[in-house]
């Protein structure tokens, strides 16, 4: 009995300290590789940071961008912040900054280059677009209390984030947005309402487009101006028809 | 079986029953003396029965009943021959009996004798019922048809006697259909199937002789259309209705829309109406006599169809007679009432006519005002006119019928928000209302009875208006003008139109006017306490006599504190007042002199003259107490007011109605160049005299924009308040609900609502739903 019992035992702890040994190992190596990685992204901060501020600041961003040869207007610059969760325009907080290369597994300009695209692919899922969008929005928001965006930001800001995507309808409503008076600003609900728009009515018959669905005025009012600027395009080239017709 | 039916020939034809005869289903014996007959008649059966064999073949047996039925025929053809004594009877039913049992109680043998009872059945009908129908026509046809069904009852019944035990046992058994049951149906299939069209086309013909005044068989009728309910079975009323009524609301239906297109264009409206109303009762009271009581009804609504609905428009459109002329003299409505309203739909060209009757008529009103052949306050005296007119008709002559309540109403609301020669009914309806109540409005001889039904009135038609928030400002502003400036307004009269505005509104609606009234009847009570406080703190001291008004903020429509320059007697009295003022509150008072007037004396060369001002025409005219001749600028410098409002003044002293002041030049406008001069020769006949001072254009506009503000705040608020209680909303539901709850006050327009839930979700009040923006979210 009691050799058995001996035996069991004996049985028993060479197993249990070689089960435990490889997972030490392997998250010891683990903890080691993430810590070096982690030593990585703070250097690559590090190259870009304002001595004074200790963030990166407009300059240290653009220097960045030349260094991953993307401009710095470009989409993608966008994403990276999204990725980041910045909060101020302009700048990256070691926080912001160790947040967003961690998650895309960079810690050299060349990895980040080759994430950014990477990133690009993820942003286009339609949950982390919105997510996406609405944050595109809430990036420009510069001031304290401030809730609503110029139109001529807004205007630029429609072209890098739906251009790729949504080319006419952006460029139709950013025409609207310049001709028309009623607004000055555009607020958060008009912004994703645009978004909604895009997805949601047919372009550019906007046969389909109801009034009724909870759309903001804004959209309402461009509707409208399209819908008279058909009509009188039409009204134009109906003549010419008939006289070529004849 | 119909009893009723075959009455007249009963008495000779019914079968005697024997008291003994077996299981009779006439017998009303008590049942317990049954037993022993019973026994008895069996005796007495065999006793009776020398001449038939039992073991008679069912060839014989048939012979035998075929012999007894067609002398039952005869009898029944005939009464007064032969008769049929019991003892047949009883043979028969034993015959009947023995050829069932012969072969002993297990054996099926009644087969045979079943058929023979359909085969006596159908031979009856194809020898005796067939030829004599056929040979009839006409109303003989329909006796015939009458009395053929009555004898073939009694047939019927007297077969059921002889064959009863077949009844009893052999269709029990096998579930056959009882033997009156293949009577009727022989009858049904055969009989009625044969003659039913032409039993048809008979009674269609006398019911179209009896609609040409003709007289006919009522009884005779109904006796057919008793066969056609009865011969389907008990609860079948599928040949009446097939067979015969289909037919008859056919015959009916071209009938009348003959009738209504011969007449419809030779006949006035009215005299129409009275051919219709008594077609209908004609029609109703024949048929009542020989109709099932279920088709009076769907013959009244076919009637009802071809004269009326098929017509209506064509009827009612009359030019000479028609619906337009019946509303103008108030004459026959009732009647049309009356006809129309038991139709289903009859009422909805009416209301639709009716309406458009009103709006034309409201229409042609504001009409009369764009030519300029009627004035305003004309217009509104005609619409509280045509209101009374008819409102009457609906209460009087449609029974408060709630179509055509609604149909004039609409009509109302469409020429009531229309706007009347560029001014907007709600203010035409304030100044209405001000015209009544002001001095001088051309009511002061109205007693207070008359004055309240006037109010009354006005308050109505503002029922019919969409924008009643900015009736209640320009109310205000003119509420204001009574309250300040005209010393005489009743309060009571005030308060009178409050009420009725309160009860029709609620009190959020008049909760600022009656601030205003309030305000005005305290600074009556205040004026007194300054009075004794002048006495007591600055005994002695003259000055100015002041009244001033304390006005609430709130309660009052908005008005721009001016830069006016007081004169420094004036300024003092002011100061005193406040130190009065402020020693009892701790609000700030803002002066507004614009509202102010001022009594003065002017001491001409002829006579002294007492002026009613306001108080900046009369800071101008204290200016020349100083010096003779001041220019424009001069005045404009010391007043400290804009050049309009300068100009307004001046033109008020030196160019309108009393010239006060001299100007240089002579002309009728004012530049800024001119010199004035204080006018000794002025004189006038009276002893006191107003001298008004126009009021600015914009007033208008400034209403305008503040009822605008006030929507804002309103919407605001009923979008709050339902969503506070809902909590998440569909979008388009939030703005239904929004509508409903602001409807009372004004029309909202759809985008302004919208605007309002977009400022909510911006100052996020609101949200919209993460996973649906078409709903929104109360944001606590």
């Amino acid at each position: 009995m009691r050799r058995s019992s001996t035996r069991r035992s004996g049985q028993q702890n060479p197993t249990a300290s070689a089960n435990s040994t490889p997972v030490d190992l392997y998250r010891s190596a683990s903890s080691k590789a993430i810590i070096k990685e982690l030593e990585r992204i703070d250097h690559l901060f590090q190259s870009y940071v304002d001595k004074s501020s200790g963030m990166i600041d407009p300059e240290g961003i653009e220097q960045l961008c030349s260094d991953v040869e993307v401009d710095h207007t470009d989409v993608r610059i966008l994403m990276l912040a999204w990725k980041m969760k910045a909060e101020k325009q302009g700048y990256f907080t070691l926080e912001e900054w160790r947040r967003g290369l961690k998650a895309l597994r960079a810690d050299t300009i060349g990895k980040l280059k080759k994430a950014l695209s990477e990133l690009e692919k993820e942003v286009s899922k339609p949950p982390n677009f919105l997510d996406f969008y609405s944050y595109a929005f809430r990036y420009c928001l510069t001031e304290e209390k401030q809730k609503s965006i110029d139109i001529e930001s807004i205007c630029e800001l429609l072209v890098i984030v739906l251009g790729s995507q949504y080319m006419p309808q952006v460029n139709s409503f950013v025409a609207y947005l310049k001709t028309q008076n009623d607004y000055k600003v555009i607020n958060m609900d008009q912004w994703m309402g645009f978004l909604r728009f895009c997805q949601e009515a047919n372009f550019p018959s906007l046969d389909n487009y109801d009034p009724d669905e909870a759309w903001p005025l804004i959209l309402d009012n461009y509707v409208e101006w399209m819908r008279e600027k058909q009509s009188l395009h039409q009204r134009r080239t109906l003549p010419k028809l008939l006289w070529i017709s004849t | 079986m119909c009893i009723k039916g075959e009455k007249p020939f009963t008495a000779s034809l019914i079968p005697w029953i024997p008291s003994s005869f077996p299981h009779s289903p006439t017998s009303q014996k008590p049942q317990s003396s049954r037993k022993a007959r019973l026994t008895n008649s069996f005796m007495d059966c065999t006793m009776n029965l020398p001449l038939l064999k039992i073991t008679t073949s069912d060839e014989e047996g048939c012979a035998y009943l075929s012999e007894k039925i067609h002398k039952l025929t005869t009898i029944i053809e005939d009464p007064s021959g032969l008769s049929f004594s019991t003892a047949e009877c009883v043979d028969a039913y034993t015959l009947v009996f023995d050829l069932c049992t012969k072969r002993g109680p297990y054996e099926e043998v009644s087969q045979p004798v079943y058929d023979h009872y359909k085969k006596l059945l159908e031979e009856y009908i194809e020898l005796i019922v067939f030829p004599s129908l056929k040979k009839e026509d006409g109303v003989l046809f329909l006796r015939e048809f009458v009395m053929r069904r009555v004898n073939y009852n009694v047939m019927v019944r007297w077969l059921l006697r002889i064959f009863e035990y077949i009844d009893r046992h052999f269709v029990p058994r096998n579930k056959l259909p009882t033997l009156e049951e293949v009577a009727s149906t022989l009858f049904c299939d055969k009989v009625f199937d044969e003659f039913k069209c032409k039993a048809k086309d008979v009674v269609i013909t006398l019911i179209e002789q009896e609609r040409e005044g003709e007289q006919i068989d009522h009884g005779l009728i109904k006796q057919v259309l008793t066969i056609f309910l009865e011969v389907g079975g008990v609860n079948n009323m599928k040949p009446y209705e097939d067979d015969f009524e289909a037919h008859l609301l056919e015959n009916i239906t071209s009938y009348y829309s003959k009738k209504a297109s011969s007449h419809i264009y030779i006949d006035s409206c009215t005299k129409y109406m009275l051919m219709a109303e008594e077609c209908l009762k004609g029609e109703k009271s024949r048929a009542s006599h020989y109709l099932h009581s279920s088709s009076i009804d769907k013959l009244l609504e076919k009637i009802q169809h071809e004269l009326l609905l098929v017509n209506v428009n064509q009827l009612l459109e009359k030019k000479q007679s028609g619906l337009q002329v019946m509303l103008q003299d108030g004459k026959h409505l009732e009647r049309m009432f009356n006809i129309f309203s038991n139709i289903t739909e009859g009422l909805d060209t009416v209301a639709m006519l009716f309406e458009k009757h009103v709006t034309k008529v409201g229409m042609a009103l504001v009409k009369e005002v764009e030519n300029a052949t009627s004035d305003e306050q004309g217009f509104i005296r005609k619409v509280i006119k045509l209101n009374d007119k008819y409102t009457g008709y609906v209460k009087n002559c449609f029974m408060d019928n709630a179509l055509l309540a609604k149909a004039l109403k609409q009509a109302f609301e469409i020429f009531c928000n229309k706007s009347i020669a560029g001014i907007s009914m709600p203010e035409l309806l304030a100044t209405s209302c001000d015209n009544i109540l002001k001095k001088g409005g051309g009511y002061e001889k109205l007693g207070d009875g008359d004055m309240e039904e006037m109010l009354e009135k006005v308050v109505m038609l503002l029922t019919y208006v969409n924008q009643k928030d900015i009736f209640a400002e320009f109310y205000r502003k003119k509420l204001a003008s009574r309250l300040l400036f005209d010393g005489r307004a009743g309060d009571d009269r005030e308060m009178f139109i409050l009420s009725k505005l309160k009860q029709q509104w609620g009190s959020e609606f008049t909760f600022k006017m009656e601030g205003m009234v309030m305000d005005s009847r305290l600074a009556r009570e205040g004026q007194e306490n300054f009075e004794n406080y002048l006495v007591e703190n600055l005994p002695g001291k003259s000055q100015i006599s002041m009244k001033a008004t304390i006005l609430t903020r709130a309660f009052w429509p908005t008005y721009k504190p001016s830069d006016l320059h007081i004169p420094a007697e004036m300024r003092n009295s002011i100061e005193v007042f406040t130190k009065f003022y402020e020693s009892k509150n701790h609000r700030k008072l803002t002066w507004i002199f614009s509202l102010g007037t001022c009594k003065m004396v002017g001491r001409f060369r002829s006579k002294a003259i007492r002026l009613r001002v306001t108080t900046s025409q009369a800071i101008a005219l204290l200016l020349f107490n100083t010096s003779d001749r001041l220019s424009y600028q001069g005045i404009k410098s010391h007043l400290n007011l804009t050049d309009e409002d300068v100009t307004r003044l001046l033109h008020s002293l030196s160019c309108a109605k009393y010239k006060i002041l001299n100007k240089e030049p002579n002309t009728m406008t004012i530049s800024s160049t001119d010199i004035f001069e204080f006018n000794a020769m002025f004189t006038s006949r009276m002893r006191k005299i107003e001298i008004p001072l126009p009021l600015v254009e914009e007033e208008k506009k400034e209403v305008l924009e503040d009822v605008n503000k006030d929507r804002r705040y309103t919407i605001d608020a009923s979008l709050v308040r339902i969503m506070k209680s809902q909590k998440t909303l569909d979008y388009q539901q939030l703005v239904m609900e929004c509508e409903d709850l602001l409807n009372r006050r004004f029309k909202p327009d759809i985008k302004a609502i919208k605007e309002r839930i977009e400022t909510l979700i911006e100052l996020e009040f609101l949200a919209r739903d993460g996973d649906d923006p078409k709903t929104i979210v109360y944001v606590s």
